[in-house]
Formats: structure tokens, C-alpha cells, sequence
């Protein structure tokens, strides 16, 4: 017997265990989204702050209202989706227009504080200190005594600071509380981790820090350089040069030359004028734009073939064994891309690699390195890798045509050429069409068989960034962004042909689905 | 030599048992085939065989792997135990089959709230969905790199060398792609069956634990086992948030081990590949029917 009441009640509001582990759940949530709230509070992350306590908020409103019924079930899901996608792509978007990467790092007031501390100098005549090496856990500091005999302890994340009751023998200190005192042999061990060290005189880098060379002797370093905040310029004192913004995220003197460290800045749509074109990137970025779309419609296209040849070659009842034959060749699609891609890498090694040495008796075809062959063995080898996948959906596609219409065609009197042409090619097509398109878009960033295969490799011989001849525009995203360290950074302008990327893509998907629909509706 | 058992086995198939086909015709219209067929096995199957041989070669360099199965020997397997290699496939494992799960849980609960629920902005959530499946994540692999710099001062869990931050990663990909699959699969469910179960007084999540669930689970054991597949071989973001070496996958370090000392780390690399191919080769081949059927449903592997 049911009350109607009892069927409006969810098993997640009385007392029962689907509540029960509700409870546990949020609980675990809301102990996590506090915590995580309190150390965003505490390293000042404002942006981390409010999207936690804002989903924090919603997530406790969803689950305890009982108004949100379809959300308790996207929630999940959409708190991943939105962090990790949406805000991902938002935040692409918004480094696409500035110039985000070295020398370009964070804001105007660390790069001004960087500058300070860069151009620090002994400064003639400035007082020395008797300085003992301390350290702190593993943190190294500094001890000095000032001319009042007080003693300063501080490391290069903590500013000097007074220390009460530390011990000073002959005007040195030798005890300090809340630190320990390196000797001889320690110091002498990490010698090179001392003459490097430098500890802040203050918060303020103005202030200059305390750096010595012989471990006994502090001397007090100022900057060259002075901040005019009023002004917004910085001064070299030694030459008297005035520094001001130069409105790109620099400070520049009259004469044109600037600091090192720059902050970041929007910059417009400077990137996408330098990808289209700034002399050292326009040439590889057209060359590169033009192969990503060979290799990805030749990938889709000779994989479709082999694939459609390999299906109707086995969509014959008379053949035996048909089911052996197609456990042998979905191999190359059941093991992992990157394996593969590596295998081949050595299969088709110059000099050592098996193709060469056995197949074909010794010759030192250079498979990978020249411009053109390499761009031939990526192609087969996608041919390799791709075949099987387009192989499995024609066989489905064919064995679900229906019969008949094929006995139509027949009481017509088409014959066999004609009755393929005709009949079972667009049908297929527009069963397969939308895989078609996945699988271009697919290969149009098919990162992994280009970077593992050949590194984009062999480099354009007049290029002057690092960039080669089967680099595709992913490829080459990731070699500008310089995000492994082998090439300067340059998140802006990696991020501005993500966006490139992002637009071709969609628009051809756009475009064919479109296109496949009108099809649909046609047939 | 496997290559050739196989073929042999493809072969074997007695021409003569074929009725009513003269041998002429027989050749002409089945036998051809059976020659297709055995150029594209061996196409297909020679580098696999290949590996497996250099895996077995004692040598354990690229040269000394050239000669088919001259002497076998378990040394490269051996001398992985002396690799990270164990550690890199426990973390792609971990992080492989984490994803799996979290993107089954998350995908089957939204595919069932689009398919159950009638609710404002459905229409234009799944719209949304639609358009967003169409930016891969990884195009945005510079914008994941900087905002888990910014997690990871807050918690470090969350943030760049974490496996579990990189799993999030995964995550984020996990409704865009796979809601769709879902929900067309749930759609095919018929309604009288939770209208049944309401009226006898079940919620609605005893309706989609206890009813739904059970139905949709080809489409859940797809979606996993094509997330799991995915994820294996995942390269580029796993690439740039992972940095020390016991954090790695597979992927991001048996390149590490081709892509520096191509030639003396190959038979290594060689024993590396054959393990790790395992995994994904068995779930394959054991469950070829779901995957077939996943594929044609308009997913690509990654």
C-alpha cells in the first residue's frame, strides 16, 4: 500500500540510508570547500576564493532544495565541466590577446620588484656587518650584528629581523634562538649556496638585502635602480637613464632600450597579426596550416579507402574465417597510439631501424628526416594506425544497408557497377559521414602520432623558430608555447593559434554536419 | 613466426568445400579475397610481431632487434624492475581507471537528467553540450597549465605533478563528450517503466540506481571502456602537468625513453611496449562486440 504523499517523498529526505549517504557526501564536500576557501584566503587568491564559496553555495542549495531535482544529477559532472573546460577555453581566449610568457610573467608590481632586485650592487662605502651563516630547517639565513650590537637574523623569504637573546662573541654572533649556526665545513659545504644567498633588509625591496662572499662579511646591496611611484618611472642612479612604460608591458628608456623583466599586458590582436604576418612566423605558420590540412583529409581519405576496399573484399558469405581475419586486423587499432607511433619511430629508423636494415636490404632511406619522405611515413603510418577503425564501421555500415533496396535495383535492371555507384556509396556515406568528420577533426590535432613519430622534424632549413616540416598546427602550438622548456615561452601567441585551431575545426564540423543533415533528409 | 601461424590458419580453409564453385571461379570471386586478406594481416600484424621479438632480444638495442627471434630471452623484462616502468603503469592505471569511473558516474546522471526531466534550459544545455564537445581539451593545454599553477598554490592535491589534479583534468572532458552517447542510449529506454516503478512509490533515485542503471549498462560499459582507452594513452596534458618521473604514465615516459637513446633503450622500450599493450589489447579483443558497437556510435579513439 502507497500513501500518495509516500510517492511525492524521496528515499533522500527521511531519515533512510539514501540520506544518510547524502549527508556523508555533502559533508565531505562542504569540509573541502572550506578548507580549500581558507588556504585560497590565506595565499590571497580572491579568484580561487569566491568560485569555491559560489560553488560551495550551489552545491548545498541543489542538494537540500527540492526544487532542483534535474541538477542533483548534472551537478557533478557540471562543476568538472566548468571549471576544467569552460573556464580552460574562456581563459585561452583571454591570453590570446596578451603578450603572456617570458619576460612577460605577472603583474606590473612583481616585475618592478623583480627589476629591484636584479640590479642590486654593492654600493661603495655602504656599511659591513660581521655575519654568521644560520640556517633555518633547510632554508640558509643570515645573522648580523648591527653597529648597536643588536643581532638580525632573516632568510631570503623572511627579512631581517631582531632576534632576542642571542649570544655574540667577539662582536659575532654564535647563538641565535629559532635558528641553527652552520660551521666551518658546513658552510664550506654549501659554499655556493651562500655566495648566492640574499636576504631582504625589508619588505620593501627598496631597502636593498645583505649578501657577503666570504661567509664572514655581510655588506648591505642596493638597487641601481628607483621606483617613482608618482611618476610611474624608474631611474638607473648610476647613469641617471629614466625608465617609463611603454605601453607593451616594459619599461623603456628615450633611446629605445628596455629592462628585462616586463609584466603582462593585453596586446590586442597582436598575436593573430603576428601568426599571419610577422616574417618569422608567417611563412612556417601558412606552410604548417596548408600540411595540417593534408594530412588530416589524406588520413580520413586513404584510411576511408583501405577500410571500404577491406569491407567489401570480406562481406562475402563464401569466405571462411571471416571472423579470424578481422580479430588480425583491428590489432593496429586495439593497441595504444603512442605505442605505436614509437614503434614506428624505430621501424623506420635510418640507420638502424628494421625497414631499412631488413626489408630492404641495408638502404639508408631517410624515412624521417627528409621533408618530404617524412611526411610520407606519417601518412602511411596514420594509414597503418587508421585503416582497422574505417575497416570495422564500413563492415557495420554495409551489413546494415537494407536488402531491399539492393533487389530493387536489381528488378530494374542495374547492374553491379551501377547498383554500387548509385545505391550503396551514398547510403553508406551517409551512415559513415559524421564519423568521416569526427575522424578529420580528430586527425587535424592528432598531436601524439606527430610529436612521438617525428617531432615535427626535419626543422624548416630558413626558419628561425623551431618548427619543421610535419608539424601540424597542434604540433606547433606546443612548440611556441615553449611550455618543456626547449624554446622561449610564449603562452600568448600559442594560445592565439589554439583559437585558430579552434575556429577551422568548428567551422568545417559546422559546415559538414550541416551538409550530412541536408543528406538525411534527402534520402 | 606468429604472423605466419596466423596466416596459415587463414589459408588452411580447404578451397574444394566450397560447393558448386568450378576452381576458376572460385579464385575469381572468393579466392582473391583470402589474398587480400593475407597481405593486409601480415600489413597489419608485422610490427606487432616485430616488437614482440625485440622484446625477447637479449641485445636489447635497435640493430640487435632486426633478426626475427634469433635467441629469446627475458632479460628486457627483467630489467624493468629496475625502471620506473612498474610505478609509470601503476599511474596510468590509477589514473586510467579513475577517469573511467568518474566520467561513467557523472555522464550516465546528466545523460539521465536530459532524458528524464523536462526542465528550463534543456534544450539550450544540450546545445551548449554540443558546441562545447567541438573544442578538444587539449587545445587549451596552455590554460590548464596556468590555472593549475594557481590550484596548486591553494591546494597542492589539485595542482601541477598531482595525479589526482590531472584525473580532474580528465574529468572536465568527461560531459562534453560522452552525455551525447548517453543520452541517446537512455532516450531508447521506454518511460512506462519509471512511471511504473513511481506509481509504486520509488523516488527518483531509487528509479535511476535501481531501474535505470541496469538497463543502460552496454552504454555505460562502452563509455568506460572508451574513457579507460582514451585516457591510456593520453599524451600531451598528461605531458606538461606531470614533471617528476615516479608521476609519469606510460605514455609520457616510454617517449622519454625512445626520444633520448633511441638506439640503447630499445630493447627496454620494446618489453615496456608489449606490457603495456596488454591491457588495452585484452579489453579489446574481449569485449570487441561493446566497442564495435560504441564506435559506430560516433566516438573516435584518442
Amino acid at each position: 500500500m502507497s500513501l500518495p504523499q509516500a510517492t511525492r517523498t524521496s528515499s533522500a529526505t527521511g531519515w533512510g540510508p539514501g540520506f544518510l549517504a547524502k549527508l556523508v557526501l555533502i559533508a565531505l564536500v562542504d569540509a573541502f570547500g572550506v578548507f580549500a576557501a581558507l588556504a585560497a584566503w590565506n595565499e590571497g587568491s580572491y579568484g580561487i576564493l569566491a568560485a569555491t564559496l559560489a560553488l560551495l553555495a550551489v552545491a548545498n542549495w541543489v542538494y537540500f532544495s527540492k526544487q532542483a531535482l534535474p541538477l542533483k544529477y548534472i551537478l557533478p559532472g557540471l562543476v568538472f565541466l566548468l571549471v576544467y573546460q569552460i573556464y580552460v577555453v574562456a581563459y585561452t581566449g583571454y591570453v590570446a590577446f596578451t603578450n603572456y610568457g617570458d619576460g612577460h610573467n605577472s603583474t606590473k608590481e612583481d616585475a618592478i620588484e623583480a627589476l629591484l632586485v636584479q640590479n642590486e650592487r654593492r654600493v661603495e662605502g655602504s656599511p659591513s656587518s660581521p655575519l654568521t651563516v644560520v640556517a633555518d630547517g633547510d632554508a640558509l639565513g643570515f645573522a648580523i650584528v648591527d653597529e648597536d650590537g643588536d643581532v638580525l637574523a632573516g632568510t631570503a623569504d623572511r627579512p631581517l629581523e631582531q632576534v632576542d637573546g642571542a649570544t655574540v662573541e667577539s662582536g659575532r654572533a654564535t647563538g641565535v634562538p629559532g635558528f641553527d649556526v652552520l660551521d666551518r665545513v658546513q658552510v664550506l659545504e654549501r659554499q655556493q649556496e651562500v655566495t648566492a644567498l640574499r636576504v631582504p633588509v625589508s619588505d620593501d625591496p627598496e631597502d636593498g638585502s645583505v649578501r657577503t662572499q666570504d661567509a664572514r662579511t655581510g655588506y648591505v646591496f642596493l638597487s641601481s635602480l628607483e621606483y617613482d611611484e608618482a611618476a610611474d618611472t624608474l631611474t638607473d642612479t648610476t647613469t641617471g637613464t629614466v625608465y617609463r612604460p611603454d605601453g607593451e608591458g616594459r619599461f623603456a628608456a628615450d633611446d629605445g632600450t628596455t629592462l628585462a623583466v616586463g609584466w603582462r599586458v593585453n596586446v590586442g590582436a597582436d598575436n593573430f597579426v603576428t601568426a599571419f604576418a610577422d616574417d618569422r612566423y608567417a611563412g612556417p605558420f601558412l606552410r604548417i596550416l596548408l600540411w595540417t590540412f593534408v594530412f588530416a583529409i589524406v588520413s580520413v581519405a586513404s584510411t576511408f579507402l583501405l577500410g571500404l576496399f577491406l569491407a567489401i573484399t570480406f562481406n562475402d558469405a563464401r569466405v571462411r574465417g571471416r571472423k579470424i581475419y578481422r580479430t588480425l586486423l583491428i590489432l593496429p587499432y586495439a593497441i595504444p597510439g603512442f605505442l605505436a607511433a614509437l614503434l614506428w619511430s624505430g621501424l623506420l629508423n635510418r640507420s638502424f631501424g628494421f625497414v631499412n636494415q631488413v626489408l630492404l636490404g641495408g638502404a639508408a632511406i631517410p624515412w624521417l628526416t627528409d621533408p618530404w619522405l617524412s611526411k610520407l611515413s606519417v601518412l602511411g603510418v596514420n594509414l597503418w594506425l587508421g585503416f582497422p577503425y574505417m575497416f570495422l564501421i564500413c563492415t557495420g555500415a554495409l551489413q546494415s544497408l537494407s536488402s531491399d533496396v539492393l533487389e530493387a535495383a536489381k528488378i530494374d535492371g542495374a547492374g553491379r557497377w551501377r547498383t554500387w555507384r548509385s545505391i550503396t556509396l551514398p547510403l553508406l556515406l551517409i551512415s559513415t559521414a559524421p564519423l568521416l568528420i569526427s575522424s578529420f577533426a580528430f586527425n587535424f590535432n592528432n598531436f601524439t602520432l606527430i610529436y612521438m613519430l617525428t617531432g615535427g622534424g626535419p626543422r624548416f632549413a630558413d626558419a628561425s623558430v623551431p618548427l619543421g616540416h610535419t608539424d601540424i598546427l597542434i604540433s606547433m602550438v606546443y612548440s611556441i608555447s615553449g611550455i618543456d622548456g626547449s624554446a622561449p615561452k610564449n603562452y600568448g601567441l600559442a594560445s592565439a593559434l589554439s583559437i585558430v585551431i579552434f575556429v577551422v575545426v568548428a567551422t568545417i564540423s559546422a559546415v559538414a554536419f550541416r551538409r550530412t543533415r541536408s543528406l538525411e533528409e534527402i534520402s | 613466426m606468429v604472423t605466419q601461424t596466423q596466416t596459415a590458419r587463414g589459408v588452411s580453409v580447404p578451397p574444394r568445400t566450397a560447393p558448386r564453385l568450378s576452381g576458376r571461379r572460385w579464385v575469381t570471386e572468393v579466392g582473391w579475397r583470402h589474398l587480400v586478406g593475407v597481405i593486409t594481416v601480415i600489413y597489419a600484424a608485422f610490427p606487432l610481431v616485430y616488437v614482440l621479438s625485440a622484446a625477447l632480444s637479449p641485445g636489447g638495442t635497435l640493430t640487435g632487434s632486426n633478426r626475427l627471434f634469433s635467441s629469446v630471452s627475458l632479460a628486457n623484462f627483467a630489467e624493468l624492475t629496475d625502471t620506473f616502468f612498474w610505478q609509470w603503469m601503476l599511474n596510468t592505471l590509477q589514473v586510467a581507471i579513475a577517469t573511467a569511473v568518474g566520467t561513467v558516474l557523472m555522464g550516465a546522471a546528466a545523460a539521465y537528467a536530459f532524458s528524464r526531466f523536462r526542465f528550463r534550459g534543456r534544450r539550450a544545455g544540450l546545445t551548449a553540450l554540443l558546441i562545447i564537445q567541438m573544442f578538444p581539451q587539449m587545445l587549451a593545454f596552455v590554460a590548464i597549465f596556468l590555472l593549475l599553477i594557481g590550484l596548486g598554490n591553494v591546494v597542492p592535491e589539485l595542482g601541477l605533478n598531482s595525479k589526482i589534479g590531472l584525473i580532474c583534468v580528465y574529468l572536465g572532458g568527461a560531459l562534453g563528450v560522452n552525455t551525447f552517447l548517453m543520452y541517446g542510449f537512455f532516450n531508447t529506454v521506454p518511460k512506462e517503466l519509471d512511471e511504473a516503478a513511481k506509481i509504486d512509490g520509488a523516488s527518483h533515485s531509487q528509479i535511476y540506481w535501481t531501474i535505470i542503471l541496469r538497463l543502460v549498462s552496454p552504454i555505460l560499459a562502452v563509455v568506460g571502456l572508451l574513457s579507460f582507452i582514451s585516457t591510456f594513452g593520453e599524451f600531451i596534458i598528461a605531458r606538461v602537468l606531470l614533471q617528476s618521473e615516479s608521476n609519469w604514465t606510460l605514455a609520457v615516459g616510454l617517449y622519454g625513453w625512445v626520444s633520448s637513446l633511441l638506439e640503447a633503450n630499445w630493447g627496454l622500450f620494446a618489453a615496456g611496449a608489449v606490457l603495456s599493450a596488454i591491457p588495452v589489447l585484452a579489453l579489446f579483443l574481449f569485449l570487441q562486440k561493446y566497442i564495435v558497437g560504441g564506435l559506430t556510435a560516433g566516438s573516435v579513439k584518442g
